[in-house]
């Protein structure tokens, strides 16, 4: 109550500021309500294309903060965690054991579905933006990305512990990654977010979200998609195997036949 | 940890290239190199080499699925090869193995099942290095033996020719008995299905086109005269290994062609200056260095199976 008092009071410097700032939303609002902050990203270009020799790089998200509360702009309490989530897909994680002194793959898990990436940007490292309950209720962050075991009633000790190999393992990969404060505003209401793209970053359709808190409690959530396709020849490759096995296989035959006989052409003139 | 090293490879000289199937970038000189080398082996042997490609790629941190079949995919290039040349010298028994080559595709079928079965299991690569351990390990001690036998009877001024074998055994008692006129040989169908369908399993599961096995078991077991024991293996070879291949691509999507075809440019390269150099040895000294690098390779791959892996879980894509 006492935050929305204080809200009030500036409500017309926030109106006045909105001229310069926010754009025409800031008038329609209602005298007596101060106008609700949201958040908008957007994306330059729908479709990404990666070359074959992709070693990483970085994606720039921008996005704006509408309606922002200039007091609370000034005082640096708005955050904001922008994700980009890659396609879901069901994987196993598995766990070698010493058997008769050889390591074997005795045990797994299979979770239904789970992001192959997750790079995340945010303001400020994730303790200081809001509580561990409001990341878990948003699902927010390379810990709580919500793992599902895909068979009925699974051992929950163990999809904690094949949860965590894998929240473990995607970290490693790169393909899972949070930076802290590579996410910075620009002017007063713009941001600008920077996500790691790792190399082996994963063709599909991804999902950037941006989630705005002010004083550590969220308050809004914006999306958009974004798709990643391989180009090259690499790339016709993969999908020509993928789609048509068997042609691909003669192919692959035909080529090894030509090589050798070529081979002996070139090499050997007996 | 090696994925860094392979970006800072990348960076400085500019030579990698990108593998779609094993969907990992790689030093295209150190591959090319790689197919050379097996190459020049299997050249101064005349040996496929299959058997030493597909541990050399699981070394090199190539997904052991993807070795597999790219090696099955590689091994025909190799063999077709060889088998070019054998038939100019017309040393080749096409009714044998024409045979042969009707087990081993039923035994390659076979194969490639049990290989998509134990990759969903996630014992893929454990069947496989213990495969190649225990194959590789037995016949590189055997050839061994039986090569430092040779080279003590040599330095005694005894004769080095192999051993011949004798005129009959169980294999010549089996009924359903076929005249295969190359060979001159009466011998029943059933061991011949049987050694085509074992090494077309093997080749399937492996990547290997069999010839270290077939070879031996032809010699031995069903007393193929030795001049064509090679140019009939090889012939047979070509077309499991062709077969191998398509069926992989079309079940498991595991043929790598830009690996497979960086294999081949420095194998057949490889495998004509090999083939110079082994005419200037010895016999027993080659099978003696050629069991020694067997034996090398097996005991590479057994440590790896003993020792405690860096990370004990792993990820692999899920089936729902």
């Amino acid at each position: 109550m006492k935050r929305c008092a204080r809200k009030h009071a500036l409500a017309v410097i926030g109106m006045l500021l909105a001229v310069a700032v926010g754009g025409p939303s800031a008038f329609a609002q209602d005298q007596g309500e101060p106008p609700r902050e949201t958040i908008n990203i957007g994306l330059s270009t729908e479709v990404v294309a990666i070359t074959p020799d992709f070693s990483g790089a970085d994606l720039t998200i921008f996005g704006s903060l509408e309606n922002p509360d200039p007091q609370i702009l000034r005082q640096g309490r708005y955050d904001i965690i922008v994700v980009l989530e890659g396609p879901l897909r069901p994987v196993v994680v598995r766990r070698k054991d010493r058997i008769f002194g050889l390591w074997i793959n005795v045990d797994s898990e299979t979770f239904s579905s789970v992001p192959v990436s997750y790079s995340v940007a945010m303001t400020r490292a994730p303790q200081d933006i809001t509580d561990a309950k409001s990341y878990k209720q948003l699902s927010l962050g390379i810990d709580n990305i919500h793992l599902r075991p895909a068979g009925e009633n699974a051992d929950p000790s163990k999809t904690e512990e094949f949860g965590l190999a894998l929240r473990s393992l995607k970290q490693r990969s790169g393909l899972y990654n949070e930076r802290v404060g590579s996410l910075t505003f620009i002017g007063s209401n713009l941001f600008r977010a920077s996500l790691a793209l790792p190399a082996n970053v994963p063709v599909g359709t991804h999902r950037a979200r941006a989630f705005l808190f002010r004083n550590g409690s969220f308050i809004d959530e914006a999306s958009d998609q974004l798709m990643i396709v391989k180009s090259g020849t690499e790339a016709s490759i993969y999908r020509a195997a993928n789609t048509y096995g068997f042609f691909y296989g003669v192919f692959a035959v035909i080529l090894a036949v030509i090589t050798g006989w070529i081979g002996r052409i070139v090499f050997k003139r007996d | 940890m090696s994925r860094v090293g392979v970006v800072a490879i990348r960076r400085g000289i500019r030579v990698s290239i990108y593998l779609p199937i094993a969907e990992l970038s790689v030093n295209m000189i150190i591959l090319l190199a790689m197919g050379g080398a097996v190459g020049f082996l299997s050249g101064m042997f005349g040996v496929g080499g299959g058997f030493l490609i597909t541990p050399l790629l699981i070394f090199y941190n190539i997904p052991p699925a993807v070795a597999v079949a790219t090696g099955a995919n590689q091994v025909i290039a190799s063999s077709f090869s060889g088998a070019l040349a054998h038939f100019k010298r017309g040393t080749v028994d096409i009714k044998l193995g024409m045979v042969l080559l009707a087990g081993g595709v039923a035994g390659s079928s076979v194969g490639v099942y049990v290989f998509a079965l134990l990759r969903a299991l996630g014992q893929l690569d454990l069947i496989v290095s213990l495969l190649y351990v225990v194959f590789l390990g037995t016949i590189g001690a055997l050839m061994m033996w039986e090569s430092i036998g040779a080279l003590r009877k040599a330095g005694k001024g005894g004769s080095t020719t192999l051993k011949k074998p004798g005129q009959h055994n169980w294999v010549h008692r089996l009924p359903l008995k076929v005249r295969f006129r190359a060979s001159k040989l009466f011998v029943s169908v059933i061991p011949v299905l049987g050694l085509g369908a074992f090494i077309g399993f093997l080749a399937s599961i492996m990547g290997v086109g069999g010839g270290f096995i077939m070879v031996p078991a032809m010699i031995y077991l069903l007393k193929v005269p030795t001049n064509v024991v090679i140019g009939t293996s090889l012939f047979q070879i070509v077309f499991v290994a062709a077969f191998t291949t398509i069926v992989h691509a079309s079940t498991n999507q595991t043929v790598d062609v830009v690996l497979a075809f960086l294999l081949m440019l420095g194998g057949v390269a490889g495998a004509q200056y090999g083939a110079k150099v082994g005419q200037r040895l010895r016999g027993e000294q080659l099978r003696a260095l050629l069991a020694g690098l067997v034996l090398i390779v097996a005991i590479r791959l057994a440590v790896d199976l003993f020792v405690r892996p860096a990370d004990v879980y792993s990820l692999a894509p899920g089936v729902l």
